[in-house]
């Protein structure tokens, strides 16, 4: 096989704040042109401590050295479950950094502001179509922002009907924002087991009269299909709740299915899962929220709308649930997303969805009798392994930690929860056949060295900058600031 | 379809290695009923040319301050961004990189996210920092919660001079949380009334929440309000909408903020129309296990080098789920990576120039308004870098007649202060001129540019 991992020469770097403090500056300002002016004294601060003094150059050397420190999808197959980290096209980051799109101020004159107007219109009317539900908001700034959104926008809608309803139920399944929102919206969390897919019987169960909504989501994190979607639905409407879906997995139904055709009352979309934003080492994300009509009254304001006139803001909505965040949404994030659905168009985001699915089962064709799969229904763009057949004693971690001597980022690991040693792989559109076959072969030789030499998956990884980093350490000893000198496990608590 | 590598060849190979007849067939679990029966109707694909030229189309509708002589803020400010800041975050290491859950293969993330925590500890004065939230409004409602939480107390003190996203943010945040809001007036000084804030602060509140400087440009009396508040046990949350200003002022932690949260755009985030922006958020060590949000911090590796990784996650949704602390999950990496590297390259004196050079401009603008006949100045607090304007008549009558020349003069305040026809909002920063601004006083005085 060919062997994607190396090593080559990495160049240490200190911390910013470790150059030593020679009065420099990265940074030139035009001459003064009016006349200096004063705050009074108790007003001003004396001095910045610790701040750095760089020049431009020690500047970009050391970001530059950083970067190379990192692992992206640039540099290398990057098959995280559930993140769905696409490749993030070039022209998008173009497309973003127009000076009409960069300069244009939040406060600027509708009148003025119209092209970017016309882009978030669109883009609602583009999510609208792919998701099959009418109303959108582009406010929320990432996934588990636009489940608060959605969430908000259920107990609204209840409230508004004089329903007092106290209880979510939530699968096992479930990404750990969905707990954690519904928790914020006030609301009971109420588990429900699934078999891998959720049982509409399981649903009718627990459904009664205090039941807001059902979390789910569609494809599931097993990477499978919720084939009784409708049913599931059906029960919690009879019911006079509401289905919220968990958008995360929607690169697996571009074109195929839409969530609002099944039953599905609100959806988040995860924009850098599914329309290719880049994610940034964390963010920014944007999480956008389709919902019915019905619903419709209770976005965020403002929402975009058009009239005779133009396109503008609208800030009248007096059944809104309010604003979420400053501003409109990430439209910088918006742009990049837009000019990916203009890139593909609908051809392009069905056969998106196909090849993605292909990969991942192609993948799992190749490793399914090397590695235990708990679940044997046909997987959509993902596919969950265990490390039950794993040899030596070793375990998920060391596998993860191996692949990246391979040249491998490692899958998502121990999740979901519902598979104990989960690991979770999810390929993309974007890779070829020939990258998927080198992760394969990197993935079965590994379980080979679990046989024959478990200590090298052990003590992996070897190539990289640091060796496995002590995250106790970390929690029992918090060091969350440079703090002048001293060393690691003299800190605070 | 360029950004798919698949040739039919390889689909028939993968097919046949998956001993499926189709592509269609690995959708059999979708059933028929739950199937899009036609094609998504979506505009056709764009070549890439066909895009951009599409993107510039609507990009050109759109005023700038590379079109219009620029003065609004408001909570966006349009400062220089070094060419350094966009060349270094455009590295594709650091732009398509996840959250850093593999810390070996993370570290450039990592680092760069210790320094950013460490930069925002330095310019509030706090002990501690998260890795960031998605913007200042929403890391101000998650403060609120976080006061709430800490103190088990449930009333809050929203100062009516917060910016209104803030204030609006607060709100909807709080909706369903049995948490009363109350809004605090401000005085003649545009500053939040003493009087009043003595009145409503009881053994009730958790939070007291304060601009700084607030949405009027104001520089709010912190160590006064945070006597106030300390001795009933609440804690003072200064929002910050315009961080620049910490390059000159005080730091919070100085006049006694238990918390300072705030709104980062301004440290090298272009205007983008509202966003992506960066929110940061610092508290004192007493609120360390309470902090939403990512943390990282330093550790070390089996061979005992330096190293980072995310930490303290036992208090986000990854554990304990329902009693998480916050439903937040990402951060806003690649922004705070940008006001790291622009507040490396200001350093400790370029920090102190500019904020001194937005501060010279506004005084200077402010001081020609006031001598423009029909203008005043309406607030007497201390201002940083933008300041209130009342017109001779309608706020946004005044500033379309400007606009007609080019300039964007404001922001009208009527939207969110009804009792405000006539006032307006200017901004002033580094990147105004001096004739900018004169040209913005002989509009507003009614003659031509």
């Amino acid at each position: 096989m060919t062997q994607v991992g190396t090593s080559g020469l990495q160049l240490n770097e200190k911390l910013l704040f470790e150059h030593s403090d020679k009065g420099r500056k990265g940074y030139s300002l035009p001459a003064l042109d009016v006349p200096a002016a004063q705050l009074p004294a108790e007003l001003v601060r004396t001095d910045i401590r610790g701040f750095p003094e760089l020049s431009e150059l020690d500047v970009v050397r050391h970001f530059t050295r950083l970067s190379t420190w990192n692992y992206g999808v640039d540099s290398g197959f990057y098959p995280l479950g559930s993140c769905t980290m696409k490749y993030n096209p070039k022209v998008n980051e173009v497309a973003c950094r127009l000076p009409g799109f960069a300069g244009l101020h939040p406060h600027a004159p509708e009148d003025l502001s119209q092209g970017a107007l016309e882009l978030m219109y669109q883009l609602q009317q583009d999510l609208a179509e792919t998701s099959g539900l009418p109303a959108v908001t582009l406010q929320p700034g990432a996934g588990a922002h636009g489940e608060l959104a959605g969430m908000l926008m259920i107990r609204a809608w209840h409230e508004a009907r004089g329903s007092r309803r106290g209880k979510v139920l939530i699968p096992d399944t479930a990404h750990g924002t969905n707990p954690a929102t519904a928790a914020l919206c006030g609301y009971q969390v109420i588990p429900v087991s699934s078999e891998g897919v959720l049982r509409a019987a399981a649903v009718a169960e627990l459904m009664d009269e205090d039941v807001a909504a059902l979390m789910i989501t569609n494809p599931n994190t097993l990477g499978l299909f919720e084939s009784e979607i409708t049913e599931i639905c059906r029960i919690v409407h009879e019911r006079g709740g509401l289905v919220y879906c968990d958008g995360a997995n929607l690169n697996a139904l571009m074109g195929i299915s839409r969530p609002g055709d099944l039953g599905i009352d609100v959806m988040h979309f995860n924009l850098h899962k599914t329309f290719a934003t880049p994610h940034g080492g964390g963010g920014p994300g944007a999480g956008p929220v389709g919902v019915t009509a019905e619903l419709a009254p209770f976005l965020p304001v403002p929402v975009v709308v058009r009239d005779e006139e133009g396109i503008r803001l609208d800030f009248e909505r007096p059944q809104s649930i309010g604003t979420l965040k400053g501003f409109y949404g990430h439209f910088g994030v918006l742009v990049r997303a837009f000019a990916y659905i203009r890139s593909l168009g609908p051809d392009g985001l069905r056969k998106a969805t196909e090849m993605a699915v292909l990969n991942a089962n192609y993948l799992r064709a190749r490793l399914e009798e090397t590695y235990h799969l708990p679940y044997k229904a046909r997987s959509l763009h993902e596919v969950v392994f265990s490390d039950r057949k794993l040899a030596g004693g070793c375990r998920t971690l060391d596998l993860a930690k191996r692949l990246i001597d391979y040249g491998f980022h490692p899958p998502t690991i121990y999740f979901p929860l519902v598979v104990a040693g989960a690991i979770m792989i999810e390929p993309t559109e974007s890779e070829s056949l020939e990258s998927i076959d080198e992760f394969c072969e990197a993935m079965l030789a590994i379980a080979r060295e679990a046989e024959t030499q478990p200590e090298l998956l052990k003590e992996a990884p070897r190539r990289t900058r640091v060796g496995r980093l002590d995250e106790t350490r970390a929690a029992r000893r918090p060091r969350l600031r440079w703090d002048g000198g001293g060393q690691v496990g003299e800190g605070q608590e | 379809m360029r950004y798919i590598p698949h040739t039919e060849e390889d689909v028939r190979h993968m097919l046949a290695a998956i001993g499926a007849g189709s592509v269609e067939e690995l959708f059999c679990e979708i059933p028929s009923a739950a199937r899009l029966k036609r094609p998504l109707q979506l505009p056709a694909a764009r070549s890439e040319s066909e895009l951009l030229a599409e993107l510039a189309e609507l990009a050109l509708r759109n005023a700038t301050a590379e079109t219009h002589r620029m003065f609004l803020g408001g909570g966006a400010y349009n400062h220089f961004i070094p060419a350094a800041v966009d060349h270094l975050i455009s590295r594709s290491e650091f732009y398509t990189a996840y959250t850093p859950y593999q810390p070996e293969i993370s570290q450039g993330t990592l680092q760069a996210i210790f320094e950013f925590q460490t930069l925002i500890c330095q310019l509030t004065g706090m002990d501690v920092a998260n890795a960031s939230m998605y913007d200042g409004a929403s890391a101000c409602a998650e403060a609120v919660l976080m006061a709430a939480r800490a103190t088990k107390r449930a009333r809050v003190l929203l100062a009516r001079s917060l910016h209104p996203d803030y204030r609006a943010t607060v709100a909807t945040y709080c909706r369903y949380l049995d948490l009363e809001l109350v809004e605090i007036d401000f005085d003649a000084s545009g500053r939040t009334d003493p009087d009043r804030l003595q009145a409503e602060l009881d053994e009730r509140c958790a939070a007291l929440v304060l601009g700084y400087p607030n949405f009027f440009g104001v520089i709010e009396d912190l160590g006064t309000a945070a006597r106030l508040a300390s001795g009933h046990g609440a804690r003072l949350i200064a929002a910050v909408q315009e961080p620049l200003a910490l390059g000159l002022l005080k730091p919070p932690a100085e006049l006694g903020a238990d918390i300072v949260v705030g709104e980062g755009q301004s440290f090298g985030l272009p205007l983008a129309f509202g966003g992506p922006y960066l929110g940061f958020f610092a508290a004192r060590s007493q609120d360390l296990r309470n902090l939403p949000g990512r943390l990282v911090g330093e550790t070390l590796d089996v061979n005992g080098r330096r190293g980072f990784v995310l930490t303290l996650a036992t208090r986000e949704q990854h554990i304990r789920r329902e009693k998480a602390t916050s439903n937040i999950c990402s951060n806003q990496g690649l922004c705070a990576l940008a006001a790291t590297i622009y507040l490396a390259l200001l350093g400790r004196r370029g920090l102190r120039e500019t904020a001194e050079h937005n501060l010279a401009k506004a005084a200077y603008a402010r001081k020609q308004i006031a001598a423009l006949s029909g203008f005043t100045i309406p607030f007497s607090g201390e201002v940083f870098n933008e300041f209130v304007v009342e017109g001779p008549k309608k706020a946004a009558d005044v500033l379309r007649r400007v606009q007609e020349q080019g300039i964007l003069g404001g922001i009208p305040l009527v939207r969110w202060y009804p009792d405000m026809p006539q006032r307006f909002l200017v901004c002033v920063t580094e990147q105004n001129r001096r004739d900018d601004i004169d040209a913005l006083c002989a509009a507003l005085a009614g003659g031509a540019l």
